[in-house]
This record gives structure tokens, sequence and C-alpha cells, in this order.
């Protein structure tokens, strides 16, 4: 008998969400109780240091040019030992989705994402970070690495002094 | 006719109470809707305001007050601002014939527990809840937008198949308690409630006030997924609240009259009548409820089919056994 | 009380009725006409007709004006507001007929001296007793009728075979 079925059916179904009743929630009161989230939880962008404490933004531009939503601008300088920096560094919170593309496309891992997501504000321009909100006193995610011991300085450390790099090569020579 | 004083002040005390009583119940269980929804889907519902959230409906209201009252562009003004009213009143008016307690002496008076029993008590119901589409239809109509107007039309359609067949369901109640009037259905069931003779009436009624009061399986005219609000989209503030609350207060209405019908109204041991009355409308109440959390929408012609093809045919044929019944039983 | 509310009634009733005739607009009328139904049905049940008081509303205002407000919002029936009077031609024959009536009812008014006061309510049993003992036979004739008509429609608005 199909109609016999059909209401073994609702009855299933009503007893699926009577058992749910009794089932403990698993909602959790946010402002009261909060969920540590995970290391590598995008939210709240950070400027790292090297660890000579040096900035490791080069101001090469590629986290702006990554960033989808345009929320990324700085201006870039160069130290008295040629040595690029960002003069200025912006970004704008109210815009930023948090995809994370800016971290990714950082060649110097400069930029980076942290687990810190309550950053609202009751008024909208708090939420555009300057590189002083920005820059922080540590090496973030990976502590040792610095950019410009694998890569050098071009202009004041001649070319080959750097770590694992090779002396460069004289062009003329490989000529047949 | 001459009127004592003593009786027409117990008369507005009584109508006073149930109407302070019925809207508060209709507020509280918006609130328990949502809770038990909330707990039926594994979360917690709304619980910020005040202890265990039970001030949320004083909330709701103070929201629904402060809000704009909008009216659409084109809108017939004075059909738009009257159907919420038309919607609520009604389902309120049928509380007055339902028997909630057993009659009382005070002062040397018998009192009902009943705002009015009229020997035509059953038949108002019916007249009050056909009425009742009028809030639906107007509203929608009024509103001069496409989707509630299709959730007018789509309101109109099913009020009118599923009051033809709870109708219906009625009849057998009716043959058995041998009265139109509430208090004798009621008396009638003092020593075995209806619902032992009648489990196919119930059944069907059960199904028809679900439609009535466009409950989950049957709420077309206000499915979300694809009308918006129906009949109600337009509206704002109190006037949605005025639509809304009416859709509450008759949950409980029904409640309170599938008990009269079939449950034996205020009939039980050991608990006080009012108590006992309580009790079976707020499981009603619970039922829609679960029934909510549980059941997807139906077709449109799923519904129609189900009102016109089965029901309809299925009460018929339960008041011909009946009746039967009845004269060979003598 | 019960004269003055019947007057009140009467007035709601007559003027609703003359809305519904005179307005332009199908859905403004039924709600003028469901007025008066209301405040009629209101009236029989002071005329102790309780169950005729609720037939009016559950029949005519919950059924019948429902179905006419159905079909109005189904079908588009155009703009209200163009539409016109009656020419003074058309109005000759409902102008006699009302005026039959009017003739009828005022010869039956002057025949009673008094109106005969209604001795109790009417109760649903006597009413079942004539209606179905007494004119048994006539309302079974027409529930045949009724029938008869639905099976009509049916046949009528059935799918035509392709």
């Amino acid at each position: 008998m199909k109609i016999l079925s059909d209401i073994a059916a609702l009855l299933t179904g009503m007893w699926i969400t009577w058992k749910h009743i009794f089932r403990r929630p698993v909602t959790i009161q946010y402002p009261e109780e909060k969920r540590t989230p995970y290391p590598r939880y995008r939210a709240r962008i950070v400027l790292t240091r090297d660890p000579d404490g040096g900035e490791r933004c080069v101001a090469c531009q590629l986290c702006s040019a990554s960033c989808p939503v345009d929320c990324i601008t700085m201006q870039s300088a160069e130290g008295p030992d040629g040595r690029r920096y960002a003069e200025w560094f912006r970004i704008n919170f109210a815009r930023c989705i948090f995809c994370g593309l800016c971290a990714e496309a950082c060649p110097t891992l400069a930029i980076q994402m942290t687990p810190d997501f309550e950053i609202c504000t009751r008024d909208i321009m708090d939420l555009v970070y300057e590189k002083e909100d920005l820059l922080i006193d540590g090496c973030g995610k990976s502590p040792d690495y610095n950019f410009y011991r694998h890569a050098g300085i071009g202009v004041t450390q001649p070319r080959g002094s750097g770590a694992e790099e090779k002396p460069p090569v004289d062009v003329r020579g490989l000529l047949p | 006719m001459i009127y004592d004083p003593i009786d027409i002040a117990l008369i507005l005390v009584k109508i006073g109470l149930v109407f302070v009583v019925i809207l508060t119940l209709a507020a509280y269980l918006v609130f328990a809707e949502r809770k038990v929804l909330a707990w039926i889907q594994d979360r917690k519902g709304p619980n910020r305001a005040g202890p265990f959230g039970l001030l949320q409906p004083l909330a709701d209201l103070i929201k629904l007050l402060t809000k704009e009252d909008f009216r659409p562009i084109g809108a017939d003004k004075w059909l738009f601002y009257l159907a919420p009213a038309m919607a609520a009143i009604p389902a309120i008016m049928i509380f007055a014939v339902i028997p909630f307690g057993a009659p009382l002496t005070l002062f040397g008076h018998t009192v009902q527990m009943q705002v009015s029993d009229l020997n035509v008590g059953l038949l108002l119901f019916m007249a009050l809840s056909s009425v009742a589409v009028y809030g639906v239809a107007l509203g929608g109509w009024a509103s001069n937008s496409k989707y509630a107007l299709l959730g007018s039309i789509r309101g109109l359609a099913q009020l009118i198949s599923y009051e033809l067949s709870m109708g219906l369901s009625l009849v057998p109640v009716v043959m058995l308690a041998r009265s139109f009037r509430l208090s004798d259905i009621v008396n009638a069931q003092s020593g075995c409630w209806f619902i032992v003779y009648q489990p196919l009436a119930f059944t069907i009624f059960l199904i028809s006030i679900a439609a009535e009061c466009k409950r989950i399986p049957f709420d077309l005219p206000e499915a979300e997924g694809e009308l918006v609000a129906g009949y109600h989209t337009e509206y704002s503030g109190m006037r949605f609240g005025l639509f809304f609350v009416g859709e509450y207060i008759n949950i409980i209405v029904l409640g309170g009259l599938a008990a009269t019908f079939f449950l034996g109204g205020w009939h039980g041991p050991w608990l006080p009548p009012v108590i006992w009355f309580t009790l079976k409308v707020f499981s009603f109440a619970f039922l829609f409820i679960w029934m909510r959390g549980t059941m997807p929408r139906l077709r449109y012609d799923q519904l129609m089919h189900f009102g016109w093809k089965v029901l309809t045919p299925l009460a018929l044929v339960n008041i011909v056994v009946t009746g039967w019944w009845l004269v060979l039983r003598g | 009380m019960e004269t003055y509310l019947f007057y009140i009634l009467a007035v709601v009733t007559v003027i609703g009725t003359i809305l519904a005739i005179t307005e332009k607009h199908p859905v403004h009328a039924i709600v003028y006409l469901v007025t008066s139904f209301f405040s009629l049905a209101t009236i029989f049940y002071l005329l102790a007709a309780p169950l005729v008081a609720m037939f009016e509303v559950i029949i005519y205002a919950g059924a019948v004006m429902v179905l006419f407000m159905f079909v109005i919002m189904m079908l588009d029936l155009g703009r209200s507001d163009e539409a016109r009077r009656p020419e003074l031609k058309q109005w000759i024959l409902p102008i006699i007929l009302a005026g039959i009536i009017l003739t009828s009812i005022g010869t039956i008014a002057t025949g009673y001296a008094a109106a005969p006061h209604a001795s109790g309510s009417l109760t649903i049993r006597d009413f079942a007793e004539t209606l179905f003992r007494k004119y048994g036979v006539a309302v079974e004739l027409v529930s045949m009728q009724l029938l008869f008509a639905v099976v009509g429609a049916l046949y009528l608005g059935r799918k035509a075979k392709s």
C-alpha cells in the first residue's frame, strides 16, 4: 500500500526532528564564547620584518597588482644603501575581502595574513590601515627567511656575494 | 429585555481577559516557534532579550511599532490599510464561542467560561473563518504587486478549498453531539472523546486547519522561496505585524477548536479544566511548529488535488458511514 | 435597544447595497456588498433566525463573493475608471421591476397592523424538520438541479481531446 509507506515516511521525518529537539545545540555564543581560529586563518593583514629587524617589504607592487578589489596602495622609495622600501603603505580593510592573494604574491614574505578577525569599528575610516598600523615587530610565519640574504641589494652589495648565490656569469665568456 | 449589571460586567471582564490572554499567547507563540525550530535545527534560538530571551516578543513589538508604515505606489489606499485588520479580527472573534473551562459560580451567578454560548457556535466559526479570507485576498490585491497578487490568489483558492473539507469533517461531530452549540459538544464528550469515534474526521480536520492557518506543508500563499512573502510582501511595521499575529491567533483558535470538537474540550482527569484546555491547545500549537520543522512545501497542483480529490470525498464518505452507524445503533 | 440596532444595521445595509451598485471598481463593489451582507446577517440574528444569519455569512459573504473576487483577480477586467454609466434606456426595465417589488412590499406592510413578534429563537431542529420533512421533495429537486449544473460545468470545462 502506497499510502501506508507515505505515512511511514512522514512519521520517520517527524521522529528525526523530534530527536534533534533534545540534541545539544552547535551554536557558539560568539561575543562571550570565542573559538580560536587555525593559524593559517585568513584575516587581518600585517607587514612583517626580517630576522635582523629590517622591513621585509620592498615596495614591488605585486600585492597591489594581485589584489582583486584594489585595496592596497603604496609609494616605493630607495634607501641610501640602494635598498627599496615603502614610503607609505596603505590597506583599506573596508574593501579587503581577505582572499590572501597578496600574501601569495609577495616575493619577500612581507605581507602575511593573521587569524585576528575582530577588526570592525563604528567609523569606516578607521578601517584604512597605514604602514604604522600594519608593521609588526616580528617575522610572522617564516622566522628565518631574509630576502636580501638570498637576493642581495644590487648596488651596495656586489653580485654573487649573497647566501646560496653563484658568482655572476660573464656573458661574453659564454660566446663560442 | 432587562440586563443584570453584574452579568454585563462579567461579560466585559471575560472579553477583556480573553483579548489580553490571546494576544499575549500569540506573541509568545511566535517566540516558542522560533525556539522550537531552533532546537530542531540544533541551534539555540533567540536568547538575548531578557532571561532565556523571554522578552523577545516585547522587542519585536517595539521594532514593529517604530518601523515606517510604508505604502507602495499605486496601492489601493483604504483596502491596503484595512486588510491586516480583516485578517486578524475574525481570527480573534472565533474565540468568543470556544468554551475554555467548566462553568464557575461567582457572586451567585453561574459564569460560563466562554464569552458567548451561541446556539450556532460551530456555524459562527465556519462563517468567520470563511470571512478571514478577505484579509488575505484584499491585502494581496491592494498592494499593487505581482508577488502579493499571486500569493493572495493562491491563498483564496487554498482557503476556500480546505474550508469545504473542514466543514464536512465537522458534520459527524454535530451528528454525534446533536447540537451546534459548542458547550453541548464539549459536554457530549464528558464520557468518551470524539476522536475515538471519529479518527478519520479528526485527521481531515487537522490537515484542513493546517491549511486554514497557512502552516508549512500548505504555506503556498506566503511561500518565501517563490513569492518573497506572498500576500504580505508589501506590508511593513505593525500592519505586517497584524498579519503575522493574526496567523498565530489563528493557530491558537483552531487548536482550541480541534480540542473542543475532538479532544473533549476542557474535560480531563485530575487537573483543573482551564489547565486541560490550555494543554490541549499548546499540544496542537507544538504539533504545527513540529510539522513546520519537518515537512517541505507542497506543490500547488498537489495541494488542490489533495484537497478536492482526497479530503473532500473522504469527509463525505465519513458522513455517510457515521449516519448509517447512528441510524443502525438507534 | 434591538430597535436602535435594527435601524443602524438597516441604514448600513441600504447604503452598502447602493454603493455596491454605483461603485465602478469591481473589488470595491464586492467589499461594499460584503458589508451589507454582514449587517443583513445581523438583522436576521436580531429577528431570531441565527441559522439564516450564519448561512448568509457562510454562503454569500464567505463563498459566493470570494469566488467573484477570485474571478476578478484572475481575469484582468480592464480599466474600471473608463467604464461608463448605463444609458437611460437601460434603466427602464430595472425601474419597472423595482416598482413591482416595492408595491408588493407596500401591500404586505399595510396589510399587517403590527409585525408579528417572534417568540423565542428558531432552533436548528425546527429548521431542519421544516426543510427536510415538509419541503423535502423540493430540496431534493434543487439539489438534483445543482448536481446537473456541476456535471454540465465539468463537461464544458473538460480538456479538448487532441
